[in-house]
């Protein structure tokens, strides 16, 4: 099963990240992963959790307007140029990427990627035909 | 100067008898030549001849905007086609246009009544007005145009737009009087302003301002700015145009030319009349029209009448100035706005409806709209870019039916006040 990551929108104000986090942290939710998108009025706090129904109901029931997103994660080598592999692989065929974002294991050397892709079928192919380590959700949430 | 000393400065008493006259006129011509009218009345079981006095004026059906909507375009002229020499219309975004129209007579009538009200503002034959209203199905311009032409006055028939080609001719020709709404006054003054032009070399001495609510503040801003005497003028295409009433040089309530257009305030809840003095909504009985009577039509306006004498000598009854409608229309950079014209655009472009809220405000002289629009699931996407393109696309198609630009606003859900009733849709900071 892919990999849900949360999206949450929030105005642009002071306070409204922390808000979000604060109250995963109180139902004991533990963030695996967090970026921040930003425009000038709004943004979208996107974030990979341990445990997703539960964070979006949380987040639901205070008033946030929270979706889950199919992502896909993959599992690299943390040394230089892996990134830039695993960019032109899905170069190569041409596979738009919407948006990514990454961060290091530090027991395993290992770096993971967090993809959004346009059409995720179609980057899953790619990157298994060249052998890239693809997490599931449930491994992904195990980290 | 007073332009009508006979019928402006009429006593009361004889003016009452006047007006009781031409009203028994017009009602019988409305019952007699339109259709729609003797039908309203034959409903109600009335006749011309159950006018009495004034006051049974109020046993009468009203008219309101959408009985003459109903009758697009021609169906209440009073006249056949061929007496009727012009026609003006109000434009339409909000449902079937109005058209309005005038005989010859009519004509004078209007070019009577705005003379009058350039006199209010202290205009004669030798002033220079500078029209900036709209020219065109529109009846500012020309109704002007027309009151100072007879008034003698040198006309500039400039219409709207081209700012700084309107301050050039203001300066170049010396103009002594202008004509436009007060926020398009503020944008002159500001254009003025930006072009190093010192507005206090000019020949300007007074403007007559209307077409919008405009506030005490303004006012002084625009007297200010302009360094011109600021007069309020009134009027709505129903009834005749821009010369239903007018301040004058007290600037403390609109003489209205009530031996043409008999004014009434009533209840707007429940359609009673209410004594000099109460604040109501405004409605206008035309007397002496004979193209478009119209009988009790309803205005939709919010004021109070003043029976109390004016220093000035004219004895025409004031009404106090607008300071807000009964329905939630309203005007922004001269736009007829309604809310549930905002509610449609949002339905059509995401197929729901999501909360908002419009919000007014003033940006310097001009009016600015901000619509806030709760981003509920259903509208959500993860991807910034399809956020922003929603953003985009309801602000288009505001642009499109409204024809004005409006800044659009994403906004968390439940940020919006709720309501148990009509929800407050609308925060208008600029009065």
């Amino acid at each position: 099963m892919k990999p849900r990551q949360i999206s949450v929108f929030v105005e642009n104000r002071t306070g409204r990240v922390a808000e979000v986090t604060r109250i995963l942290g109180e139902g004991g939710i533990n963030i695996r992963a967090a970026s921040l998108a930003d425009t000038h009025d709004f943004g979208i706090v996107r974030l990979i959790v341990d445990r997703v129904d539960e964070a979006l109901t949380l987040l639901r029931s205070k008033q946030f307007t929270a979706l889950d997103t199919e992502v896909v994660a993959v599992e690299i080598a943390d040394e230089p140029g892996s990134l830039a592999k695993v960019l032109a692989i899905l170069d190569q065929d041409n596979v738009n990427v919407e948006y990514l974002y990454g961060f290091t294991e530090r027991g395993a050397q290992k770096a993971i990627l967090i993809f959004r892709f346009e059409n995720t079928n179609q980057a899953v192919e790619a990157l298994e035909r060249n052998r890239i380590q693809i997490l599931s959700g449930e491994e992904l949430g195990r980290l | 100067m007073i332009w009508n000393e006979e019928m402006e400065c009429m006593p009361v008493q004889e003016r009452r008898a006047l007006q009781f006259y031409r009203l028994r006129s017009a009602i019988r011509r409305a019952y007699e030549r339109i259709p729609a009218y003797k039908k309203k009345f034959d409903a109600q079981g009335l006749e011309p001849d159950d006018i009495r006095q004034l006051e049974d004026l109020a046993k009468l059906p009203f008219t309101t905007k959408d009985d003459l909507r109903e009758n697009y375009p021609f169906g209440m002229f009073a006249v056949p086609m061929e007496k009727i020499v012009r026609v003006h219309s109000s434009s339409g975004t909000t449902g079937k246009p109005v058209v309005v129209g005038y005989t010859r007579e009519d004509i004078d009538l209007w070019s009577e009544t705005m003379a009058r009200t350039l006199c209010c503002a202290g205009g004669t034959q030798n002033d220079i007005i500078q029209i900036a209203y709209g020219y065109g199905l529109f009846t500012g311009g020309l109704g002007v145009h027309y009151g100072a032409e007879k008034l003698g006055a040198t006309v500039v028939p400039i219409s709207g737009g081209n700012t700084q080609r309107q301050v050039m001719i203001m300066q170049d020709f010396g103009v002594t009087l202008l004509a436009c709404t007060p926020s398009y006054a503020l944008f002159i003054a500001e254009t003025a302003e930006e072009m190093g032009v010192d507005l206090k070399t000019l020949k300007l001495r007074a403007g007559v301002f209307g077409a919008e609510p405009w506030s005490g503040e303004m006012r002084v801003e625009i007297e200010k700015r302009l360094y011109c005497k600021a007069i309020d003028i009134y009027g709505l295409s129903e009834i005749i145009g821009p010369g239903v009433s007018s301040e004058c040089e007290e600037q403390n309530g609109l003489h209205v030319f009530d031996d043409h257009f008999y004014p009434e305030i009533i209840d707007p809840a429940t359609g009673n009349p209410l004594p000099p003095g109460e604040k109501g909504e405004l409605v206008f009985t035309c007397m002496t029209k004979a193209a478009f009577p119209v009988i009790r039509f309803r205005t939709r306006d919010i004021s109070r009448l003043i029976p109390d004498p004016c220093p000035c000598g004219r004895t025409h009854i004031r009404m106090e100035r607008v300071t807000g409608r009964t329905d939630d229309m309203l005007i922004i950079r001269g736009v007829n706005v309604f809310p549930s014209q905002i509610e449609t655009v949002l339905f059509q472009t995401q197929g729901v409806e999501p909360h908002y809220l419009i919000i007014v405000d003033k940006r310097g002289v001009m009016d600015e709209l901000t619509i806030q629009v709760e981003v509920e699931e259903k509208i959500f996407s993860d991807e910034i870019r399809r956020l922003e393109e929603l953003q985009q696309r309801i602000a288009k198609e505001i642009e499109a039916t409204l024809g004005l630009s409006a800044k659009v606003q994403l906004v968390e859900p439940k940020t919006i006040e709720r309501s148990m009733g009509k929800a407050k849709r609308v925060i208008d900071r600029r009065l």
